[in-house]
């Protein structure tokens, strides 16, 4: 599909119009260009060829082929933080999805304040996370936090730890996620509400389908490429996450919250740099988010 | 837009009154955090956490707010912070629609590849490559400087692909009457790309802002000099130092709140306009 197009300023005669006609156009992508080649895809190709060496940013760096990836395999906190990631993802992707369009659904209603209730429910996701992290943990605080004042209130005996508890705090910060990023993909669902047919829906309920067929046949369907879009976004959002750790349970207790760009930023700029380590593990976050973007390209496509 | 007509009006008001309470419940939900950060934020630290709650203190504590300034440099992070946002966010807008436009509007040698060289990228996540780039950085002594976080903030695949979205959907006859008339490239960009395209450029806007003025990962790498940290990180080492001091910590957080607040209520009428025409929903 690329050639057509290609071709044809190929064979056009170079006039001199031709090429100050080129030569405009590159003088307009160039202030972005060179500092998305310099800061962006250098780095990138210098991250791939750190994975195969050995630097502590210090001493030369030395080449060493697999040496790290064969290490990763023995690395016991790397495993924890590659299927942490993956279960905060299982958890985070199908939840903030399903909320996000519940929601959209609800506020794509012709309502009273749609716009005040809009802004709400974006809010938390512009908010900065520092703050809403430190009112979150006063909130879930096991000891003094009024979810669990409620909680003990209620008459409910063994309390949560929340993000103390080993067991818990990897769903403390999943809930916490979902509450912050729905608003997000809420209007990128209601984005994609705008641009479907009313008038299938009209039709359909016409022949006395009920809401929630409808919902379900008409307007599901026309939404999937946005389905698409979010499953993807929310999928590579979720194997990035680092910073709500951070903020919320420091990767703990133990290493029950710590994740691949946890590990990266320990690896990288905790104790002794391991540059060439480090960029190994940021590989295995690499090919990940490839596969999963390839796999779902299939999926969506062989679907329709 | 949809909903049958007045056929079912029972039914259809009872429908209508479960959804203003399921969105009632959903409002409340997502601001009681904001509220508790606003109540807590005027209250003395053995306050805070009494239980039923106090959504109003009798006696505000406005003294927070003053006091926060002094206890941690909280000017000169705030300033930090509104530099580099201001810098990054016109360069992103500035670059990003400018590549936007030769791309959208302009047939030239290298476009497809060019183009797909960003889209290749968007799908990267920056954390895979953070730790070269600092490496790069800091052998050009830019770590410890506001510019190596311009630099990593201001020049994003996304911006252009975002404003090239919108700018295909503005009819190309347009452009070519200009041309007709005698505008230059510069001068239709300039002139009749910039005023269509409020709605991508509010957008890219707040993306730009909120995520500047939000970041945490960046800063917090490069810049480790007390005078050189942003909001974010001098928030995160005062709720790091002064863990207990949680009406201090409110009140902090209340002011790292409002920059974003205020841009954002702003821009927010472009806004689901805006990512519906930049072709953000896939």
């Amino acid at each position: 599909m690329t050639a057509n197009t290609a071709q044809a300023p190929a064979k056009r005669k170079r006039s001199g119009k031709d090429l100050r006609n080129n030569l405009t156009a590159y003088s307009f992508i160039a202030p972005n260009f060179i500092g998305f080649c310099v800061f962006t895809l250098v780095p990138m190709i210098f991250a791939i060829a750190l994975a195969f060496c050995n630097w502590d940013g210090v001493h030369p760096i030395e080449f060493t082929g697999v040496q790290n990836f064969v290490d990763l395999l023995g690395d016991a906190t790397f495993k924890t933080a590659f299927v942490n990631t993956i279960i905060y993802s299982l958890g985070t992707v199908p939840l903030t999805l399903v909320c996000s369009l519940g929601l959209a659904m609800l506020l794509n209603q012709k309502i009273r304040c749609r716009n005040f209730f809009r802004t709400v429910a974006f809010f938390p996701y512009v908010a900065s996370l520092v703050a809403v992290a430190a009112v979150w943990n006063m909130i879930f605080s096991p000891s003094m936090g009024p979810v669990n004042m409620i909680l003990s209130a209620l008459g409910v005996e063994n309390l949560p730890r929340w993000a103390a508890g080993k067991d818990t705090a990897m769903i403390t910060v999943i809930l916490f996620s979902v509450w912050k990023n729905m608003g997000y993909y809420m209007v990128i669902y209601l984005a994609g509400l705008q641009g479907i047919n009313p008038d299938l829906e009209e039709a359909a309920s016409l022949d006395g389908a009920s809401r929630w067929e409808i919902f379900w046949h008409v307007v599901l369907p026309q939404l999937r490429p946005t389905t698409f879009f979010v499953t993807i976004t929310l999928t590579i959002a979720s194997f990035k996450v680092y910073d709500q750790m951070y903020m919320i349970t420091q990767g703990g207790p133990g290493n029950a919250t710590i994740t691949l760009v946890y590990d990266i930023y320990n690896v990288a700029f905790v104790n002794t740099p391991k540059y060439g380590y480090a960029s190994a593990i940021s590989m295995v976050l690499f090919v990940l988010v490839l596969l999963i973007t390839v796999l779902q390209f299939r999926g969506s496509s062989s679907e329709e | 837009m949809k909903q049958k007509s007045s056929s079912i009006k029972a039914g259809h008001t009872a429908a209508m009154a479960v959804i203003y309470v399921i969105l009632i419940l959903i409002t409340a939900l997502m601001l009681i955090p904001f509220l508790w950060m606003l109540s807590a934020s005027l209250k003395m630290n053995k306050d805070v956490f009494t239980f039923p709650i106090q959504w109003i203190p009798d006696s505000p504590r406005w003294r927070n707010y003053v006091d926060i300034w002094t206890k941690i440099p909280l000017l000169t992070f705030v300033k930090n912070s509104a530099k580099l946002t201001v810098i990054v966010t016109l360069l992103q807008l500035f670059t990003s629609s400018f590549a936007a436009y030769a791309f959208a509007k302009m047939e030239f040698r290298g476009k497809k590849v060019l183009f797909l060289g960003y889209i290749a990228t968007i799908a990267v996540p920056w954390q895979a490559y953070m730790v070269p780039q600092f490496m790069m950085m800091r052998s050009w002594n830019l770590n410890n400087t506001h510019l190596a976080i311009i630099c990593l903030q201001a020049f994003s695949a996304f911006g252009v692909f975002l404003m090239k979205q919108f700018y295909e959907g503005v009819p190309s006859e347009l452009c070519a009457a200009a041309r007709i008339d005698g505008l230059s490239e510069y001068g239709i960009w300039m002139r009749i790309m910039l005023p269509l395209s409020k709605p991508a450029l509010s957008t890219l806007t707040i993306f730009t802002f909120v995520a500047t003025w939000n970041d945490f990962l960046g800063p917090l790498i490069y810049l480790t000099r007390n005078e050189l940290k942003t909001i974010q990180i001098g928030l995160r080492m005062f709720i790091s130092q002064y863990s207990a001091e949680y009406g201090l910590i409110m009140a902090a957080s209340v002011i790292a709140l409002i920059p974003v607040l205020v841009v954002f209520l702003a821009l927010q009428k472009y806004f689901v306009q805006g990512v519906a025409s930049t072709g953000l929903k896939g």
